[in-house]
């Protein structure tokens, strides 16, 4: 299943009619609130009764992605003057924009002699132009969700003009059981948390935390209780094996992968350093490791720059836990949090110019954002318990989890994982079977 | 205010331990002369973890974002060496935890901390290090569940646990 998943953009053959290379039409995207831009999406017609289910499953698919972006909004399909499949005649664009239609997608679906052929038009109704036409050849129809999401991201990306972030899964920690005895397993979904996209990566025997992808997509890290020894590990999504990484004695903890995927930078607290936690990186094909920081306090949460040039992370040298930038090897480190309270969990954005990181401050987590140099730090949301902001690949969104107060009977204590535009508009739970937290995002895939 | 509120509870959590172990047994527990018997009839065994909770004390308390150890925690590590030095057979895991407020990784590492502090004293007390081990369970793991005070003060702590 996984491997069909990490095969897809391999197999699906995306055929781009010829079309006049329009620059993207620009949504502004600017800091503040965005009002949602209204999409058209005809039914997607379907061949028989088989490729008409599959219309409808895509449609769904699409459509919720667009809405959940919190940039387009879908208009409802019953205002539709026009029903016709769009794909093979020109719209009467009159008819969409007495809708208020700003943009119109249409498709349809047929059979082909090996598998499943999508066809898709997007057209800008106020405009009156086409501005995307392409075909989509699917082998297996068990890779239909993931044509939902390509299919988005394509719309997404030729509208706004940024990368798109849909056909892309979660890593996350499941979480069950009393608050004292948590049972947590590594579990991957897609981006929608759609539980046909479900599935469980370990058997909760040993309890696993913080998981991060790899930049290469077929890589998880993450920390495991293997015979109560807490370990750095690294699971392959293409054979399912579990492998360690951080095998000396003394715990290893908070990996993240370096930007090529050929490193792991990681907490080690060495016996012989009084368990001091201190940051290495570790050379996946070599098995060597350097030691990036060594001061008595401890330094963990380490996150690497886009361009692999820097780290961000976590300390308490100067007392109280607070964000450092240095460079790979280690030298230059100097503090960039700048506002009072306990800082944690900085994240470097994929597109560089800024850090998420949590604080907690007043009795309350924040999870909020900073440029590299901490300047211009902004709260985005803040609760009782906020942890684990990841970056949306294209770093317009982040996800994190926020866990609820707890109580002596043992109740409460619920946590799930949230999405949100760091404009700190568009919140959203992303669904899971069991509670959630730790959540990691992956590339693009 | 609340470090009062904080003895207060934990004396009473130890009276309740030994309340109970008196209503089962009908009498005080001598671990020196308990008997070996390890049927659940209620005796307690002598050098069993039961043993360190009830006579000895199994866990020290730390401050918030602290691992270092108060008098009462070096006290209580005193006891706990000398009840080692008496049963030479016993291998234990020291554990470190903490309470929920910091991030899980932060947790992590002052959980290492905490439970290296109370593996090292009792290595200066005189116990070999091959009797003994230690693991951060960071914020996984609390004793008490609640988001307050007197939740967070009982996790914040290093609990001795007999392995062999």
């Amino acid at each position: 299943m996984v491997r069909n998943i990490l095969m897809i953009k391999k197999i699906l053959i995306i055929l781009f009619f010829s079309l006049n290379a329009n620059a993207a039409l620009e949504v502004t995207i600017a800091q503040g609130k965005v009002e949602p831009t209204p999409i058209a999406i005809t039914q997607i017609f379907g061949a028989d009764s088989d490729t008409a289910r599959y219309g409808n499953t895509l449609r769904q698919i699409i459509s919720n992605n667009l809405t959940n972006s919190g940039l387009f909004y879908t208009v409802n399909e019953d205002l539709y003057i026009q029903s016709d499949n769009l794909v093979e005649k020109v719209p009467r664009f009159e008819d969409w924009k007495l809708i208020k239609a700003q943009f119109l997608l249409s498709a349809d679906v047929g059979k082909i002699d090996k598998g499943i052929r999508l066809r898709m038009r997007l057209y800008d109704v106020f405009n009156a132009k086409e501005i995307e036409k392409l075909q989509l050849t699917i082998p297996d129809e068990n890779l239909i969700r993931r044509v939902g999401h390509t299919v988005s991201d394509i719309v997404y990306e030729r509208i706004t003009g940024e990368t798109g972030f849909f056909d892309t899964r979660i890593v996350y920690v499941s979480e069950i059981g009393p608050l004292d005895q948590r049972v947590k397993r590594l579990a991957i979904m897609d981006q929608d948390g759609h539980i046909d996209s479900h599935q469980f990566l370990t058997d909760g025997k040993n309890m696993v935390l913080t998981p991060r992808f790899a930049p290469n997509k077929q890589l998880i890290t993450y920390m495991e209780y293997k015979n109560n020894l807490p370990r750095v590990y690294i699971y392959n999504l293409k054979t399912g094996e579990r492998e360690i990484v951080g095998d000396f004695p003394g715990m290893t903890f908070a990996p993240r992968f370096s930007p090529d995927s050929q490193s792991v930078v990681m907490s080690f607290s060495d016996p012989n350093n009084a368990a001091n936690s201190e940051i290495y990186l570790m050379d996946l094909n070599t098995r060597s490791r350097l030691q990036l920081t060594d001061d008595s306090g401890i330094d963990t949460s380490p996150s690497f720059s886009p361009d692999g040039e820097k780290i961000v992370f976590n300390s308490d040298r100067g007392g109280s836990p607070q964000l450092f930038i240095m460079d790979k090897k280690g030298n230059n480190i100097k503090r960039i949090s700048k506002g009072r309270g306990v800082y944690g969990n900085p994240v470097w954005s994929p597109r560089g110019d800024l850090i998420a990181f949590t604080k907690l401050t007043q009795g309350n987590f924040h999870i909020g954002v900073m440029d590299i140099n901490g300047n211009n730090e902004r709260v985005i949301v803040r609760d009782f318990a906020l942890e684990s902001p990841a970056w949306s690949p294209n770093g317009r969104y982040l996800i994190f989890h926020r866990q609820k107060r707890s109580n002596l009977d043992g109740t409460g204590g619920e946590v799930t994982i949230h999405f949100i535009d760091i404009t700190g508009y568009n919140e959203r739970v992303i669904p899971t079977p069991r509670d959630g937290s730790d959540p990691a995002w992956s590339p693009l895939l | 205010m609340l470090k009062k509120l904080f003895m207060l509870i934990v004396a009473g959590f130890f009276l309740a331990s030994c309340a109970a172990t008196k209503t089962e047994q009908g009498g005080d527990v001598d671990a020196a002369s308990a008997s070996t018997s390890s049927s659940s009839g209620g005796e307690i065994t002598a050098g069993t973890q039961e043993d360190l909770i009830v006579n000895v004390g199994d866990r020290v308390f730390f401050e918030f974002d602290s691992s270092e150890l108060t008098v009462d925690a070096q006290a209580t590590l005193d006891a706990q060496a000398a009840w080692l030095m008496q049963y030479p057979d016993t291998n234990i895991t020291v554990e470190g935890h903490a309470d929920e407020r910091g991030t899980r990784e932060y947790n992590l590492a002052l959980g290492d901390k905490r439970a290296f502090s109370v593996y090292s004293y009792l290595a200066q007390a005189g116990i070999d290090t091959n009797r003994m081990e230690y693991v951060s369970w960071g914020k996984e793991r609390p004793e008490v569940i609640g988001s307050d005070e007197t939740a967070y003060s009982q996790n914040r702590r290093g609990v001795t646990i007999v392995s062999n």
